[in-house]
């Protein structure tokens, strides 16, 4: 809800402070452009202390816990300013007046007292002494050639901020309906009759600073009115767009993806592709999931295809080795530990399955299984994530065919999968048949592998896996 | 998707029509409800959503609801103080941090939850209280509970049952409070001690309490039985009849902008990022060949993030540059063993290939992440 809070509020800052300008003479002066957010430059309101109220079964003190806003941030009436607890019991003061924070007179963990000052607040000083109540509309603004005029004789309440709202997209608020109390047009109100305008669908609004309360509805729900308006009507009123840039700094993940593919920017890559028939191998899946399931484990292909490339590492070891740093020496890795791209939440992650040149096909899936479900809860060590010498990454289960995948080092080799599409294709009697093909795209390490060593390797792994029958002679 | 919500409406319709106790109407004054689903986080944003949208001015609410298992914090807390992080995700028990404040709390399906929704003005929590041991009473002449000056109810004068949470907003309030039935008190007691040493914070401690399951105390009470005689006798309170309106916590047509609210409770910079600042002063006993060592860490978390981290290690153990990659990459990331896992898995991957270096590395990084 702070969250919601803290943007509404940055928001109306902006409008707060280009209203201040306008309503104080003297202000028209500067042009838009001097105009700051914070308005320490002109001071032209009185400072009310606001005081912590009273928050009931004869507490006196309470503890200051968070604030929402800082000095210098504008404020409406009904903003949050800062959160206090007593007693286990939290409480949300909000704000009586629209204003400037001048002054914040307690500390996060200080003990701040019922009935004596929380904050100050600059209140606006054309307005005079702090209202409870909303302001009520006055005579025409001398601002531009923008008329937002009352009718004759009939009051409509609003807050500034909304005011302000409704002067940006030309809007008179006399043509407004308002549903709040007295019938006070709401922030609501506006985007409500913005969006009949423009035939718009609206998100629903963010905490309103006045929520009206809910009253037994005869009114049928939004969702059926909102298709029939989902046609978009040409637009003759600008819209006021409030969205803006967000800048936030790179951690976590992200950070840990910089650092990789930095580091594999240095290594150069060459590209190999091939297009691989899986029809037999669909076949055999098909047959041995029951048998899985059985034992409890789910069979994707994964395991046939990281099994095929154990097998052809025995054949062309430099593809599971290593250089050093200085290109010196080729370290070749006994332990085929192949690593599995998984995409999770929070973004890229690649465990690897230690030993495979020592597993079954079904020893793998059972580790895949494994990694997974830790890779999902956000559960994976370190061990499960260190160690990798080759790595998979099964695009295709997203989607696509060919890709360029980043070779992660200290690999030197990567494949990536593409999905398995249903095409026509010959067979050896010149026929026409339905094939299952996946298109594999492999890059590696140009320094220390040759095109060729990369094309027989990808043949041996192609013909394994169509031929799938070819694996039971090398399986120890 | 709209025959659901022309469903609703119509439904609404007809018990608007037919019956005095319906959903927000402003005819009675007071109306309860009870939540259909267990999901911690739907509950806690249906509280949410009442407090800010209903009108309690006219009707005052009581709210019911249980939870699959999950541990609560209060608003102010610290999750790494307050229980044993580990093993809640070992065992999949939810965490979630409530807007009310106060303590921590292990909620299963043996523990009922109420919550009572009036207007600021009318907020009265031992009044509440009074009202749910008035109701236990009445049931179980012989049960001996009372209310304490600290909002507790206690059993046999030495077993807390229940605990209260507030949250006071400009107009609405609210009180909630837990009720012990049948809780998994081997589960509860585990959870929420914390492993987690050399804390420094000044969010709000829990109190902990000898616990006590009413239903050891008389096993012929059921969860039905006690919410049948905590709502007759609010009824009777409120003049209104006894009748327990369901209620859907999924339900946008009913709750608009109750999914969004759900999912805000669950996202990480609630959970941990409201956490206050605190720090973290340790010394880790790392066994490495034939010796030990004792390294001392120092960290400052600021919204569940490193703001900064000191680690003593004996001079040249790692090599100086990957040592300052490890700081840096910790400084600004989350208190949380996931991302640290990812960031020092990362940074293996960039430096020499070296066994001893790995051994090394792997052995400080687990005991780093063993403090999150």
């Amino acid at each position: 809800v702070c969250i919601h809070r803290a943007r509404l509020c940055s928001s109306i800052r902006f409008i707060k402070s280009k209203y201040v300008c306008v309503f104080d003479k003297s202000a028209l002066k500067f042009s838009h452009q001097q105009r700051l957010f914070r308005t320490s430059a002109v001071s032209c309101g009185q400072i009310v202390q606001f005081k912590l109220s009273d928050i009931g079964e004869g507490i006196t003190e309470v503890t200051v816990k968070e604030w929402y806003i800082k000095e210098g941030d504008s404020v409406s009436q009904f903003d949050s300013i800062c959160e206090v607890q007593s007693d286990k019991a939290s409480v949300t003061i909000t704000s009586r007046y629209d204003g400037v924070i001048r002054k914040l007179h307690y500390s996060i963990d200080d003990i701040a007292f019922v009935g004596k000052p929380l904050v100050d607040i600059e209140i606006d000083a054309s307005k005079g002494v702090a209202p409870e109540e909303d302001v009520v509309e006055t005579p025409p603004m001398s601002h531009e050639e923008h008329t937002h005029q009352e009718i004759k004789g009939h009051k409509t309440l609003a807050t500034p901020a909304v005011r302000r709202l409704a002067m940006e997209n030309n809007i008179k608020l006399s043509e407004v309906v308002g549903t709040g109390k007295d019938n006070r047009i709401l922030k609501e109100d506006i985007l409500n009759y913005l969006a009949k305008q423009t035939g718009a669908i609206l998100p629903p609004s963010p905490k309103a600073e006045i929520v009206p309360p809910l009253r037994k509805t005869e009114t049928v729900p939004a969702a059926p009115k909102d298709k029939a308006r989902k046609i978009p009507v040409s637009v003759s009123r600008p819209i006021a767009f409030s969205g803006k840039d967000k800048t936030e700094p790179v951690t976590g993940f992200q950070k840990a993806m910089v650092k990789t593919m930095s580091a594999a920017l240095k290594i150069p890559h060459f590209g190999y592709c091939d297009e691989i028939d899986l029809t037999q191998l669909v076949r055999l899946r098909e047959e041995l999931k029951p048998l899985a399931e059985l034992r409890g484990v789910k069979l994707s292909f994964m395991p046939f295809f990281i099994k095929a490339a154990s097998l052809g590492l025995l054949q062309y070891p430099i593809l599971n080795a290593s250089l050093d740093e200085n290109c010196q020496n080729i370290t070749y890795k006994a332990s085929h530990n192949i690593g599995v791209a998984m995409d999770t939440e929070q973004g890229l992650i690649v465990p690897n399955v230690k030993n495979v040149q020592i597993c079954s096909v079904f020893d793998i899936a059972v580790e895949l299984n494994r990694l997974q479900s830790l890779g999902s809860a956000g559960q994976l060590g370190t061990s499960d994530l260190t160690g990798g010498t080759f790595t998979l990454s099964n695009i295709g289960t997203i989607g696509g065919t060919y890709a360029k995948p980043v070779i992660l080092p200290p690999e030197v080799a990567i494949g990536a999968l593409g999905k398995i599409q249903v095409l026509p294709r010959f067979n050896g009697k010149g026929e026409v048949f339905k094939a299952q093909i996946m298109n594999v795209s492999w890059s590696a390490d140009h320094r220390i592998i040759d095109g060729a060593t990369m094309a027989r390797f990808s043949n041996l792994w192609k013909s394994f896996l169509e031929n799938p029958a070819s694996m039971l002679l090398d399986l120890k | 998707m709209v025959l659901q919500s022309v469903k609703n409406c119509l439904w609404l319709s007809c018990v608007l029509r037919t019956s005095k106790a319906c959903f927000w109407s402003t005819a009675t004054g007071g109306l309860i409800i009870q939540s259909v689903s267990n999901d911690v986080y739907q509950n806690l944003a249906v509280e949410d959503w009442i407090h800010d949208h209903m009108d309690l001015e006219k009707q005052q609410v009581l709210f019911l609801w249980r939870n699959s298992p999950a541990v609560v914090i209060g608003r102010h807390q610290n999750p790494w103080q307050e229980c044993n992080l580990r093993l809640l995700r070992q065992k999949n028990i939810k965490l979630a941090r409530r807007r009310s404040g106060g303590g921590t709390v292990y909620h299963d399906l043996g523990n009922i939850n109420l919550t009572f929704f009036t207007t600021r003005k009318k907020y009265e929590r031992m009044e509440n209280l009074k009202l749910v041991v008035k109701a236990l009473k009445a049931l179980r002449p012989q049960l001996d509970v009372h209310v304490t000056d600290r909002y507790d109810i206690l059993l046999d004068r030495q077993y807390k049952i229940s605990g209260t949470a507030a949250k006071l907003g400009r107009t609405s309030a609210y009180h909630h409070c837990t009720l012990l039935c049948d809780a998994d008190k081997f589960v509860l007691s585990s959870v929420l001690k914390s492993p987690y040493k050399g804390l420094k914070s000044n969010a709000t401690p829990s109190v902990p309490a000898s616990v006590k399951n009413l239903f050891e105390e008389d096993p012929s009470l059921t969860s039905e039985m006690l919410l049948d005689a905590i709502t007759k006798e609010y009824a009777t309170q409120h003049q209104i009849n006894h009748h327990i309106t369901l209620i859907n916590p999924a339900d946008e047509t009913l709750l608009p902008g109750i999914s969004n609210r759900a999912k805000e409770l669950q996202t990480w910079e609630w959970v941990y990022g409201k956490t206050p600042k605190f720090s973290v002063s340790t010394c880790l006993n790392m066994a490495y060949k034939d010796s030990v060592l004792d390294v001392k860490v120092n960290m400052d978390v600021k919204h569940g993030r490193i703001e900064a981290c000191n680690i003593d290690l004996p001079e040249q153990w790692l090599p100086p540059g990957l040592y300052s990659e490890l700081l840096k990459s910790l400084t600004g990331s989350k208190f949380c063993p996931n991302e640290t896992t990812t960031l020092v898995t990362t940074l293996l991957r960039v430096c020499p290939q070296d066994d001893e270096l790995h051994s090394r590395w792997s052995l400080l990084c687990e005991n780093m992440i063993m403090l999150m």
